[in-house]
């Protein structure tokens, strides 16, 4: 197969980018998009040229690192798939594919296709937990949990942080992001006592990191390589209103 | 001989005395405490917020983006505890005894028997920290039974498991970020270990963004950075997997325990071609269900699985193991495929893979009850190979997967550099001469919030009176500048060859004669080999961009230069043991396909000591001590 690639080139932050193409020929229907281009970058390194800087680690989708913008669409044109996990096979031959990074104020472009999401950390750093330090567990099956409730907390938990949401989302919200954490825990009896405090602090701290605000487009949910739920963030919605009322 | 600092007594109670001697550092004096915590997966990601929630200021640092991204979050099937909720006979003793068997009797019994302590109160916590477990329809954990065991003592979140439990660690680590405990450092790759009056008191890290290189002070430094299977290149860790931290730890003074000691586990999906980056794992939980097979006949291999008859298909593992059969654990499954396959009968394109069949199950249990158990795998092979399991059986190879071999320590954690600890895959501790599914993560979690936090205190409370060490002290300087010199060199060799050519031709080269079957004659080659490709990589490396600029290709040269001489080390200690064990098989040491061990002269953890890197290092053996379990021939059949 061959291809035409646009890709986004930009030397740091502070300095404006611009789309390059590249042309790449010889590629194998079973390579991963990863591996085209990997393939790509060994040419350019011969040639004597800078190879494209982009974000992976994991190559199975697990990790979130990975985060291409591929022809339009955040991961590309596959449903519930990661970048990594896109396949040549997925695209026509002599197709023009364009590359470019996750494109959100709170997502600083840091060199070519790789982007700053440690905003994602400030959110969590708020209060994306459960406050017990180790050693104070009790026997972990002295609270049930009825099994529909772990079930959806896990649908939720299955968030890989990758901002896909945020890059596909025309207000660059991150609603799906946090409404994923705040339900894991608002779903669970474990997660009851800071429930209120909880969704506040991340709401605000969303905020403040510049994320632009939900008007339920429901395009977060329509590319979330995880197939997180938009139902989350009515939850996160519910529980933001009581918590603001009782406060 | 090396001093493991085992403490004395009965083995049910060597931990339990030993906790409550160590000594503890007061509340306002942990204040004053710097500890350096390298690496944010299971062991590091536990270990820092645990140090963090214990008072002492802690500066925790991963390559990645985010600590919520080590590859801790790729493990798929399990963790193990000896919690016994099923009432099918398990306990700690049990835990222990499997751990140490499964190791082929190369672990140290007191770590191994703490670590089946503490695992109960591993799963207490992250139930607590609002890891969703699977759960059954009462309520309660579910588990499950997972390769080489004969209880369900394995907890698990759908195939998510390290995914799970590293988000509760990390949500635990960003909690003490949130207080100020804890300062993280993302996008930063610890390059050189600083030790002074010969302790290990801080690194150097080089920002990923900048390449700017930054010095910390650290009354203490641990090393989390998990395994080096990507000295092989193609393996299922992720690509920025490394050896470089421990590294640079071994040639300033840290021992490197069983550095051959590395797991190939059985199911993986095969490798297709050359530009291939990686390798997939399928989870061993497949194996409950699925049978493995070759053709009996080397001319039905080209054959669709589909029109070969059932008399002509060899179950092999069936057939060589009936007491555990298709759940044989990893190294026996895996030196079991390699043989058929050597013997011709492998299937696919190259030749390089057996089925692994699902059509008894489907038929049993109907497709939807398969679908439910494996449906998120099934679609994973389907996403990569373009084929459809519930019609045609998988097709499965080994790939390396897991290095039980690594940094020395000794009960406490700590390596053979005071105040240097290692904990989680980075270190060589528990799990011998292989490790048995399911308990990487219980050792990297146990490491991290249930033993270090507390022997770390035993050396802490001696460094109460050192002051910080200015960044500016002479040995900073000095390892700031070999840095700065290595980075250059790098950058400026201007060669013609790329970095990833290095690396895949060591990886071919510690496939072909230290992977699955070794000898001597093979291993001396090697040897030769890897020697070349280092001058050669020092001498013809293409290295593109800057040094003070965001670099990947730079990053990875440095990783790859360490794999090199890693290489050579592991095939130097692969050459030394001259026994079977394990996932060390030695040709010349079987009994009819079985490994052989020699016990009278290798029970023996060897402990290597760097003596420059052109001298061969130096032996150190601790003796390992069976007092509790007798030594016996690790039988599966
Ligand atoms: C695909 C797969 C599936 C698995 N499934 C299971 C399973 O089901 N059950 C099980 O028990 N085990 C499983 N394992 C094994 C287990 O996941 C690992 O052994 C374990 O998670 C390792 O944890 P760790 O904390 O030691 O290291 P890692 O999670 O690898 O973390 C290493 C950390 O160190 C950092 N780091 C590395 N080098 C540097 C450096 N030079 N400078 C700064 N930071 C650095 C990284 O950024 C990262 O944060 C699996 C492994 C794989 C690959
Ligand atoms: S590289 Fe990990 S999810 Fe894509």
């Amino acid at each position: 197969m061959k291809f035409t690639l646009k890709i986004w080139r930009q030397k740091n932050t502070n300095t404006a980018g611009k789309f390059v193409d590249y042309q790449i020929s010889d590629v194998n229907s079973d390579m991963s998009f990863l591996e085209m281009m990997d393939v790509l970058n060994d040419e350019l390194v011969r040639k004597g040229e800078e190879p494209v800087v982009f974000d992976h680690d994991c190559r199975e989708g697990i990790c979130g690192m990975c985060s291409m913008y591929i022809n339009g669409r955040a991961h590309g044109p596959k449903r519930a798939t990661t970048t990594c996990q896109l396949y040549m096979r997925n695209f026509s031959d002599g197709e023009t594919i364009t590359i470019e990074p996750w494109r959100a104020s709170s997502f600083p472009v840091l060199r070519d296709l790789s982007v700053d999401r440690s905003s994602f950390d400030n959110i969590i750093q708020a209060g994306g937990f459960i406050s017990v330090n180790t050693g104070q567990a009790q026997d972990a099956n002295s609270t049930p949990v009825n099994k529909e409730d772990a079930d959806l907390s896990m649908d939720a938990a299955a968030c890989i942080g990758c901002g896909a949401c945020v890059a596909a989302c025309k207000n660059a919200s991150a609603m799906l992001f946090v409404s994923a954490k705040v339900s894991q825990f608002a779903l669970l009896p474990q997660g009851q006592s800071e429930r209120s405090e909880r969704v506040l602090a991340m709401v605000n701290t969303m905020e403040e990191e510049g994320f632009g605000s939900c008007t339920n487009t429901g395009a977060c949910e329509a590319e979330c390589p995880k197939e997180i739920s938009i139902s989350n963030i009515a939850r996160l919605n519910r529980d933001f209103l009581a918590a603001s009322i009782m406060k | 001989m090396l001093d493991s600092r085992i403490p004395e007594g009965p083995l049910e109670e060597k931990w339990t005395k030993h906790k409550s001697s160590i000594k503890l550092v007061n509340p306002a004096n942990k204040r004053k405490i710097d500890v350096l915590v390298i690496g944010t997966g299971l062991a590091g990601g536990s270990a820092a917020a645990t140090l963090g929630e214990l008072g002492y200021n802690v500066k925790v640092f991963c390559f990645q983006d985010s600590p919520r991204r080590a590859h801790s979050i790729a493990a798929q099937g399990g963790i193990n505890a000896a919690k016994n909720y099923k009432n099918d006979g398990d306990s700690v003793h049990r835990l222990f005894y499997d751990t140490i068997k499964g190791g082929d009797f190369r672990a140290r019994e007191a770590n191994v028997h703490r670590l089946a302590e503490v695992s109960v109160d591993i799963i207490d916590q992250c139930v607590a920290q609002g890891v969703p477990f699977a759960r059954e329809y009462g309520g309660l954990l579910d588990n499950r039974s997972f390769g080489g065991s004969q209880v369900s003592r394995t907890f698990y979140a759908r195939g998510q498991t390290g995914q799970q439990l590293l988000l509760g660690a990390y949500s635990a680590l960003e909690r003490q970020v949130g207080l100020g405990n804890v300062k993280q450092y993302t996008r930063h790759e610890m390059v050189e270990i600083v030790n002074i009056d010969g302790k290990a008191r801080g690194i150097i890290a080089r920002n990923l963004i900048n390449g700017k290189l930054e010095k910390f002070f650290g009354h203490a430094v641990v090393l989390a950075t998990g395994g080096y299977g990507n000295v092989f290149f193609l393996s299922t860790n992720a690509m920025g997997s490394n050896v470089t931290a421990s590294w640079k730890a071994y040639k300033k003074g840290a021992f490197f325990g069983n550095p051959c000691f590395t797991q190939i586990h059985p199911t993986c999906v095969p490798v297709t071609g050359s530009y291939q980056s990686k390798l997939t794992l399928m989870s061993e939980s497949l194996r409950n269900d699925g049978r493995v097979w070759v053709p009996k006949k080397k001319e039905d291999c080209k054959k669709r699985p589909q029109d070969i008859a059932e008399e002509d298909r060899d179950y092999y593992l069936e057939r060589k193991y009936p007491s555990f059969g298709n759940l044989a654990p990893r190294d026996i499954a895996s030196r079991a495929a390699k043989e058929a396959c050597d013997d011709g009968r492998g299937v696919g394109v190259s030749g390089l893979a057996v089925y692994l069949d699902f059509a008894d199950a489907i038929n049993r249990l109907g497709k939807s009850v398969v679908e439910a158990r494996y449906g998120n795998l099934f679609d994973m092979y389907e996403h990569i190979t373009n084929e459809n399991p519930y019609e045609m059986p998988m097709r499965i190879y080994p790939a390396v997967h897991y290095t039980m071999g690594g940094t020395w320590v000794d009960y406490n954690l700590m390596t053979t550099v005071p105040g240097l600890y290692a904990i989680g895959e980075a270190n060589f501790s528990d799990h011998g001469a292989n490790r048995l599914g399911a308990s990487a993560l219980m050792q990297g979690l146990a490491d991290g919030y249930f033993v270090l936090p507390y022997t770390i205190g035993n050396y802490l409370a001696d460094e109460i009176f050192t002051k910080p060490i200015s960044t500016d002290h002479p040995a900073f300087l000095e390892a700031e500048n070999e840095v700065k010199d290595r980075y250059n060199k790098l950058i400026s060799i201007k060669g013609k060859r790329t970095v990833d050519d290095f690396h895949k031709e060591l990886g071919k080269v510690m496939w072909d004669y230290c992977g699955m079957a070794r000898d001597k004659e093979g291993l001396e080659k090697a040897r030769e080999l890897i020697k070349q490709i280092r001058k050669e990589f020092w001498s013809d490396v293409n290295v593109p961009g800057g040094v003070d600029e965001m670099n990947p290709e730079l990053d990875k040269a440095g990783r790859v230069a360490d794999f090199i001489e890693l290489g050579e080390l592991m095939v130097v200690d692969a050459l030394n043991r001259n026994e079977s064990c394990g996932g060390h098989f030695r040709t010349e040491y079987q009994d009819a396909g079985e490994a052989k061990r020699n016990d009278n002269d290798y029970a023996y953890v060897a402990a290597w000591e760097f003596n420059g890197i052109d001298a061969d290092p130096v032996l150190h053996k601790e003796e390992l001590k069976f007092e509790n379990i007798k030594l016996a021939v690790r039988s599966y059949k």
